[in-house]
């Protein structure tokens, strides 16, 4: 009896006893710390800094519309891709940074809205072959459209010089970070809400949700437009960063690139995002310097491809939780053992 | 009309591989209820080692049987090493794990071999026959109809007409009642995996040298369509998807010989989206559950 009493209010406590970190002070202290390392870090590192930046806009996005909505897309290459061609354009016609940012998202909305409605109506594997089939379709369309976008070679990004204080690549990472932190602060505050507690609910268990008055359509279809918005963003910034946007820079490997991130932090969780973004950047830089000092050109871009799949599996097997799950299971727990000594 | 029955022809060989692979895909949900993403990639790794083999000792047949072994064995060993082991709460998992696979297989291959297009030669030829003063089939095409339609004939009889495939059909549909039987299920599931993996890379086969050539992404697009093929077919039927490989073979081949080769991939994810909001449960598909 005292076990089970033991166990409840362990339940009960256990929430209270996450520390809940205020969002705000997060991303104060991290945009602190982006400032403070782009003063102090060499030019390259600050470009990789300001690329986990851009990744982390995608990764939070995508992982809030798979592990808290329950909805898994491989479309989010293709949708990063909107976002950087749609920048590019407009970059070549305006040059207006700012709005072009703005607008890349709105198109990548609107794009979001239109998988968004199709992903509502489907489940499982319906929607993983749906959003596959448009991460391989959607990088052939630059062919179609040549004139556009003009096939295989892609289209360079016009962009003015940064401010004459800053190099290149503080301008960049300070860019990037912005996006990023506004972004995550954004999904934190949503995800705490009353909408993000829709989303899990309807992750969950819909019957139970659609009693509760939840709109299930509405709250996936919504869920799918934030994310896309982010996608959207983060793909702007890409095409800031190279400076260039082709179809070869959003393979479907891209997109299972960004299921690999969110699925090794943990699913649903931001701090699982910034973990993977993270790892994004580190892992092909790693497996690059492998690659050369093998000195096999082969082994460069193919190392990381295999890495990630090989952590992908791994993952799913042993931990489907991500690596932030990775805590001593119930049954390990004292409250457990006392109640196995009463039988 | 010339044009119209070239093309029908053309989509009817493009539609039997096609088919071929949804079923593939079919066998495979029908057992475990996870569609394979993986099964492109392991078509094309084994059709680069049919190639090597053919290469190596200049017999194309040999490559070929090899490469359908080789399906075989990956089959076998993915379900074994790897399928066996996901967690089936979530019908997510299955799709990851088998997208992690695809990262490995395309890693793998990319070092052993390199990312660039290597010519895959045919082994018959691929000009078609004039009937009358129209191009309608080549000897290629012919083959592939004949391996495909082989295919369909044994599998069938396989199912239908063999103790082994009667246990694999109750294992599939009845593991619990089936294992009280005495029906070895976990057996049951590494063999229909390994006939899956094997009639996919059979269509691997056929298909690489009517593409650009072998590169370890060369079925993205094939997937996509058989997935579509599979689907309209409602995913549960064999019969399903050999028909629906058809009319999808049969819609690309239009699509892409009157409207231009570059329209054909957003025509798939056309068909696909149409397919999925229209009929999700396929044209033949008993079951109401799309949900699995």
């Amino acid at each position: 009896m005292t076990a089970l009493k033991d166990r409840v209010t362990a339940r009960m406590v256990a929430p209270a006893s996450r520390r809940r970190l205020n969002p705000y002070l997060v991303v104060a202290v991290g945009a602190a710390l982006v400032v403070a390392l782009t003063y102090t870090l060499p030019p390259f590192r600050t470009y990789q800094l300001a690329t986990i930046g851009a990744y982390l806009c995608v990764t939070a996005g995508l992982t809030v519309l798979t592990g808290l909505n329950g909805q898994l897309s491989l479309g989010h290459g293709a949708l990063m891709a909107t976002g950087a061609y749609t920048l590019a354009l407009w970059q070549n016609k305006f040059n207006l940074l700012a709005v072009g940012i703005v607008v890349a998202m709105l198109v990548t909305t609107a794009a979001g809205l239109i998988i968004g409605l199709a992903a509502a109506r489907l489940r499982g594997p319906y929607l993983a072959g749906l959003t596959l089939a448009v991460a391989v379709v959607v990088p052939s369309i630059t062919s179609t459209f040549d004139e556009t976008f003009n096939s295989d070679q892609g289209l360079s990004v016009v962009l003015n010089p940064p401010p004459e204080s800053m190099t290149v690549e503080q301008w960049q990472a300070w860019l990037c970070w912005a996006g990023a932190l506004v972004t995550v602060l954004a999904l934190a505050l949503i995800t705490r809400g009353r909408f993000g507690r829709d989303m899990r609910a309807v992750r969950d268990d819909e019957t139970a949700a659609k009693l509760a008055g939840i709109s299930i359509a509405r709250t996936q279809v919504w869920t799918f437009v934030i994310s896309a918005a982010c996608a959207g963003l983060g793909g702007a910034l890409f095409a800031v960063l190279a400076q260039s946007v082709s179809p070869g820079a959003f393979p479907l490997t891209l997109s299972l690139f960004l299921l690999m991130a969110i699925v090794i932090g943990g699913l649903g969780r931001l701090s699982g995002a910034l973990i993977g973004a993270f790892l994004l950047v580190a892992l092909p830089a790693l497996a690059h310097e492998i690659g050369e000092a093998s000195g096999s050109q082969r082994l460069e871009g193919n190392l990381a491809l295999t890495f990630f799949g090989v952590v992908l599996v791994v993952v799913m097997l042993a931990a489907p939780g991500g690596l932030a799950s990775l805590r001593v299971p119930r049954s390990w727990r004292p409250s457990h053992t006392t109640r196995k000594k009463k039988h | 009309m010339d044009r119209f029955l070239f093309l029908t022809f053309d989509g009817l060989s493009r539609g039997a591989v096609y088919a071929a692979f949804a079923l593939a895909l079919v066998l495979i949900w029908r057992a475990t209820r996870i569609v394979n993403f993986a099964q492109g990639a392991m078509a094309v790794a084994t059709a680069y080692v049919g190639y090597s083999v053919a290469d190596a000792t200049g017999s194309y047949w040999l490559g070929f049987a090899v490469a359908v072994l080789a399906g075989l064995l990956l089959g076998a060993g993915v379900e074994r090493v790897v399928m066996r082991f996901v967690d089936h709460s979530s019908p997510l998992n299955g799709v990851v794990v088998a997208l992690g696979l695809v990262l490995i297989i395309q890693g793998v291959l990319g070092m052993i071999y390199g990312n660039e297009f290597r010519p895959a030669e045919a082994p018959f030829s691929r000009d078609a026959f004039n009937i009358g003063g129209v191009a309608l089939l080549s000897r290629y095409d012919v083959f592939v109809f004949a391996a495909v339609g082989a295919v369909v004939v044994l599998l069938t009889l396989l199912f239908t007409r063999t103790p082994t495939g009667l246990r694999m059909r109750a294992a599939a549909f009845a593991p619990d009642v089936s294992r009280l039987l005495g029906v070895p299920v976990g057996g049951m599931l590494t063999l229909g995996w390994a006939l899956a993996a094997a009639v996919g890379s059979l269509a691997g086969m056929l298909v690489i040298p009517t593409e650009l050539g072998l590169h370890p992404t060369a079925m993205d697009v094939l997937f996509i369509s058989a997935f579509t093929a599979a689907v309209l077919g409602g995913l549960d039927s064999p019969i399903g998807a050999v028909i629906g490989g058809l009319i999808v073979g049969l819609v690309l081949s239009y699509i892409s010989g009157y409207l231009g080769a570059t329209v054909a991939p957003m025509a798939v994810l056309a068909l696909l989206v149409v397919v999925l909001l229209g009929r999700p449960d396929g044209l033949f598909a008993r079951s109401k559950a799309r949900t699995a």
